[in-house]
């Protein structure tokens, strides 16, 4: 091996290493505070314990918070990627005058929607429909506002498979809603799989939404439980923060290992411009 | 968009009937908890509604006042100013260049390599934002904090010495997976025989990626681009890092929109900011339109 | 087309909703309505959880509260069911919640609300005063108005009428260190009588390595706690209240000698400027206090109880009774305080009101007197130990806490009220942020003049004493 190449090798193992790091390090705190008997704002080697867990899991609302997370961020979830992956299959393979531009409308008003100055309109408007207090209408107020990302990202990935492979399934007599399900599908498989997770995430970490459309304190997400946990003057409860953090992290990644092992996580030839 | 949807025969044999019929679902529920809440929100910014107080029962069409109030507050041009920041430093330079650079790097690493240093960037990227705001916390805090013992000081306060720098880092830190996702697949669809090619001929790195990437993926591009600049302007996150401060040095438009709305309960003054917000986004959106349609 | 359609039909539909005023709900005026129900279903909110946010009183709820009326009503034949919505979250969050809640018919019908949003909520119909809702004859019956002070009771009053019932109050004094008093030779029973005695005393300490002298709440970040720990307090301290008159205090005099004060601690390297700023700059100075690297704290009696407790403190202080020490906050100089006192504080406190939506005024009316018994309001301590709205549970309470009998006997007498009025929200943010310019470097007369303009714009002209 010459100097020159040997220079490039550690270069290269050096570059991985810092790249590593710099991903790596911040996720340390949830690795030792829930561990720690004193658990702190900084980063340091636990005292080990797990008392923290023990009062976690007495916590009156931590687990059934969960649960309420899972029921609301899959309902999101899947009406966002059931109606995000059939609208942008229609929008894909039939032409709609103005359709680009249209997405790119729904795109920019998701925007408004997603911030705090719509707050009054989508509460008056569930409270007129009735709606307060239903985990599934959030759930769609949710999947309302990521739909138009959802159907833009998968447009681009079902844009991407070869109309040939319909155009074959066709001739077999297949009908559209076969080819869409055993033509399409399985090709655009990890985009759809990347907008599930994708919409699961955003779901996941919804606050402001839930807080205010949800009324009862036990049918709350994690995501408003986790700011409730505090003491009179709104210090941060540290003993139960990190391990409910780490308990609020796990769906999230169970979900992407689930996915990711399944039908691939990546844009296989997805996103074309 | 892309070249195939400009192909007008019904390949897959959808007919219009049907098309609708899949379409309607995500349009009715988009115009239902979409369009409407942002419609009424564009009009509640042309009145004086407030939370709470007289304005709250009897809210009246004020017209373009907040609007014209906007651009004389000193408070939103800085909000505007550092979003810029914001967006440019960690979404169009960070995300964007760490995400290449990932992709491009982990090509030609093992395969354990590879999966490791992938999984842990998607992992920044799927964690709720109140996790993430802590561990960020755990590593610029002054007292304690991760960043200041590799260094070996004690002193440095990141998240109000250098509000925007550290927001800018941890957003890059936040969101890069998306881009290193979407720049492998693109880099997977690059000829290796143009790749071989430009070895043979001795060619740099740098140029390697300037004169046959490049062009291969400028689509990408400005697709990822467009993508990560909406996210990162209307992204939330920084305000449980730094909740604005100090003195409004990281008070991005989505922290100005929050504190007007929620904090002084302004509600009209908040909805026209969501609006110009909105406008700020269409004028990226268009911008990225001009160049993408100059590529074709 | 079907688009376009679809936007013509939403668009129309929100100028129609938006005319017809479907943000506010018609109010029922019969105070008697449903008066005799034999089921009724009432619900109250608060800003506490179980597990979380002011945990003791969502338990003292959902514990001793509901179960207690339900069995009192049940002996009058009524069968009432009584629900607890807790919610526990930061008080921006929790204030637009109730203030869409107030809206609708959704609400609780006793909702706890901090005493400084009552103006707000009052001018703007969602709260209204006890008379109308409840009628007179029904509040003005209650034996409780007895137990308590006219000043505690003015937390609930907005415009000299009664809209709901305090729950306690507290008061805010200087707390120090008395082992670093003592390292640099200062008394333990340390009460200055001067501002320059508190400089001094910060002067001494900053000998100290690794001790920051004095840490007084200023910026943005703290919210309220800078207007209410800091700017107050020591606008009391030079003669003047925020709002007097009817005009809140510009650029004046006394703006500009509390803004050079916090020029003196900040710019003298007094307090540590940074700890102002952090987004959790508060906790962290408990903390620092916690760890005796603090040497004194403006703060309320909170302090006391939840922070340095050594029991349920947040930064528990396990030394706390051996170690901290309290003074009154003096005026400027003898004698210049507001009203001509010696010394000064200010108290706060939160109301718990009745929404006047509500289907039941007189049973909410019975619960809410129920919820500020004696009893009730015993119960509600535990064992913990507070300043409460009623005489006779402080008297019978605070005995065996010097701190709190202290704040009850020393500091309320001499304290002070922030106004209940609509303005004063946007006066405290603009007071917070002529702090954070003296932390930023500004001069005070250059943050009073900045300040002043701010003030002018939010409130109006006329509404401003210039200086």
């Amino acid at each position: 091996m010459t100097f020159h190449a040997m220079l490039r090798r550690t270069l290269y193992t050096v570059l991985i290493a810092a790249l590593l790091a710099f991903f790596a390090i911040p996720m340390l705190w949830l690795a030792s505070a829930p561990f720690d008997s004193d658990p702190g704002v900084g980063l340091r080697w636990p005292d080990w314990t797990l008392d923290n867990w023990r009062i976690t899991f007495e916590h009156p609302y931590a687990l059934g918070s969960l649960l309420n997370s899972i029921v609301l961020c899959a309902v999101a979830t899947l009406v966002t990627t059931v109606l995000g992956t059939l609208a942008s299959y229609a929008l894909s393979r039939v032409r709609i005058p103005g359709r680009d531009a249209l997405l790119y409308v729904l795109l920019l008003l998701s925007s408004v929607v997603t911030g705090t100055a719509a707050m009054v309109p989508i509460f008056v408007m569930m409270f007129q429909l009735g709606l307060i207090n239903s985990q599934y209408a959030t759930g769609l107020v949710i999947a309302g506002g990521m739909l138009p990302a959802a159907i833009f990202i998968l447009k681009d990935f079902i844009d991407s498979v070869p109309r040939s492979y319909e155009e074959s399934a066709r001739v077999f007599g297949a009908s559209p809603g076969q080819v869409l399900l055993h033509v399409v599908l399985p090709v655009a498989r990890p985009g759809i799989a990347t907008i599930m997770v994708w919409a699961f995430v955003q779901a996941w970490g919804n606050f402001l939404l839930p807080f205010l459309l949800l009324r009862d304190v036990s049918g709350q997400p994690a995501a408003v439980l986790l700011r409730t946990l505090k003491d009179e003057g709104g210090s941060a409860n540290l003993t139960v923060i990190p391990v409910f953090s780490l308990l609020y992290a796990i769906p999230v990644v169970a979900l992407y290992l689930f996915v990711s092992k399944r039908y691939g996580f990546r844009f296989h030839g997805g996103i074309k411009a | 968009m892309s070249a195939a949807t400009n192909r007008t025969r019904d390949t897959s044999g959808l007919g219009v009937a049907r098309a609708v019929a899949f379409v309607s679902p995500a349009l009715l529920l988009i115009g239902l908890f979409l369009v409407f809440p942002a419609l009424w929100t564009i009009y509640i910014g042309l009145t004086n509604y407030t939370l709470t107080g007289p304005a709250s029962v009897a809210p009246a069409f004020v017209g373009l006042e907040n609007f014209l109030g906007a651009l004389d507050d000193a408070l939103f041009g800085n909000a505007l100013w550092l979003t810029l920041v914001f967006v440019l430093g960690s979404a169009v330079l960070g995300q964007n260049l760490l995400g290449f650079g990932l992709a491009w790097v982990l090509r030609s690493a093992k395969p354990v390599v590879r999966r490791v240093v992938e999984a842990l960037v998607l992992l920044a990227w799927i964690l709720p934002s109140v996790v993430v705001a802590y561990l960020w916390t755990a590593v610029l805090d002054r007292d304690g904090g991760t960043l200041n013992a590799l260094l070996g000081n004690e002193s440095t306060a990141w998240l109000v010495e250098y509000p925007m720098a550290s927001l800018i880092v941890f957003n890059t830190w936040r969101g890069t997976a998306f881009s290193m996702m979407l720049y492998s697949s693109a880099l997977a669809a690059v000829p290796p025989s143009q790749l071989e090619t430009a070895r043979t001929v001795g060619a740099s790195g740098w140029q390697t990626v300037r004169d046959i990437v490049f062009p291969h993926i400028r689509g990408h591009v400005l697709t990822n681009t467009l993508l990560i600049s909406l996210w990162t302007a209307n992204d939330f996150t920084p305000f449980l890092l730094t909740a604005g401060g100090p003195n409004h040095e990281s008070e991005t438009l989505p922290v100005f929109i929050y504190q007007q709305a929620i904090t002084n309960g302004e509600l009209g003054y908040s909805a026209a900011i969501s609006f110009l917000l909105l406008i700020v986004n269409l004028v990226v959106a268009l911008l990225y339109l001009l160049l993408l349609r100059r590529r074709s | 087309m079907r688009v376009r359609r679809t936007l013509a039909l939403t668009a129309a539909a929100v100028t129609t909703m938006a005319l017809a005023g479907c943000l506010g709900q018609q109010q029922e005026s019969d105070t008697g309505r449903n008066a005799d129900a034999k089921d009724v279903t009432l619900t109250v909110t608060a800003n506490a959880v179980a597990g979380g946010k002011n945990e003791l009183t969502a338990k003292w709820v959902t514990d001793w509260v509901i179960p207690e009326f339900t069995t009192q009503q049940k002996d009058k034949g009524v069968n009432v069911t009584v629900k607890y919505d807790g919610i526990g979250v930061d008080d921006a969050d929790y204030k637009a919640k109730i203030a869409l809640d107030f809206n609708t018919d959704i609400g609780g019908d006793v909702v706890e609300i901090d005493g400084i949003w009552l103006g707000e909520f009052a001018q703007g119909g969602q709260v209204r005063p006890l008379d109308d809702v409840v009628g007179k004859d029904e509040v003005d019956r209650w034996d409780g108005w007895g137990e308590i002070p006219d000043a505690v009771q003015a937390v609930g009053e907005f415009e000299d009428k009664r809209y709901g019932i305090p729950v306690g109050t507290d008061g805010r004094v200087i707390f120090f260190n008395k082992k670093l008093f003592a390292q640099v030779g200062l008394p333990a029973d340390w009460q200055p009588t001067s501002w320059d005695e508190i400089t001094a005393a910060a002067v001494s300490l900053k000998q100290l390595p690794g001790v920051i002298p004095m840490q007084l709440n200023a910026g943005t970040a703290m919210t309220e706690a800078t207007t209410m720990q800091g700017v107050l307090p020591l606008l009391a301290s030079t003669g003047a209240e925020i709002n007097q008159d009817g005009k809140w205090q510009g650029a004046t005099e006394n703006v500009k000698q509390v803004l050079d004060f916090y020029q003196q601690v900040y710019g003298g390297k007094l307090g540590d400027p940074l700890l102002a700023q952090e987004a959790k700059g508060r906790d962290k100075s408990f903390e620092l206090f916690a760890q005796n690297k603090v040497g004194m704290l403006f703060e309320s009696d909170y302090f006391w109880r939840s922070v340095v407790d050594p029991t349920v403190g947040v930064a528990k202080m396990a030394d706390r009774d051996a170690a901290v020490g309290w003074a009154k906050i003096p005026a400027m100089n003898p004698g210049a305080g507001v009203g001509g006192q010696d010394f000064v504080s200010m108290s706060g406190g939160s109301v718990r009101v009745i929404n006047p939506n509500t289907k039941y005024p007189q049973q909410a009316w019975e619960l809410l007197e129920f919820m500020n018994s004696a009893a009730a309001t015993k119960a509600r301590l535990g064992d913990t130990a507070q300043v409460t709205q009623r005489q006779d549970v402080n008297e019978e309470v605070l005995q065996n806490d010097p701190m709190l009998s202290f704040i009850a006997e020393e500091v309320l007498p001499i304290t002070r009220f922030r106004p209940g009025l609509a303005d004063y929200p946007k006066v405290s943010s603009a007071l917070q942020q002529a702090t954070a310019d003296v932390i930023a470097g500004k001069s005070a007369d250059e943050a009073a003049a900045a300040y002043q303009d701010a003030l002018v714009k939010e409130v109006g002209e006329d509404k401003v004493a210039r200086g």
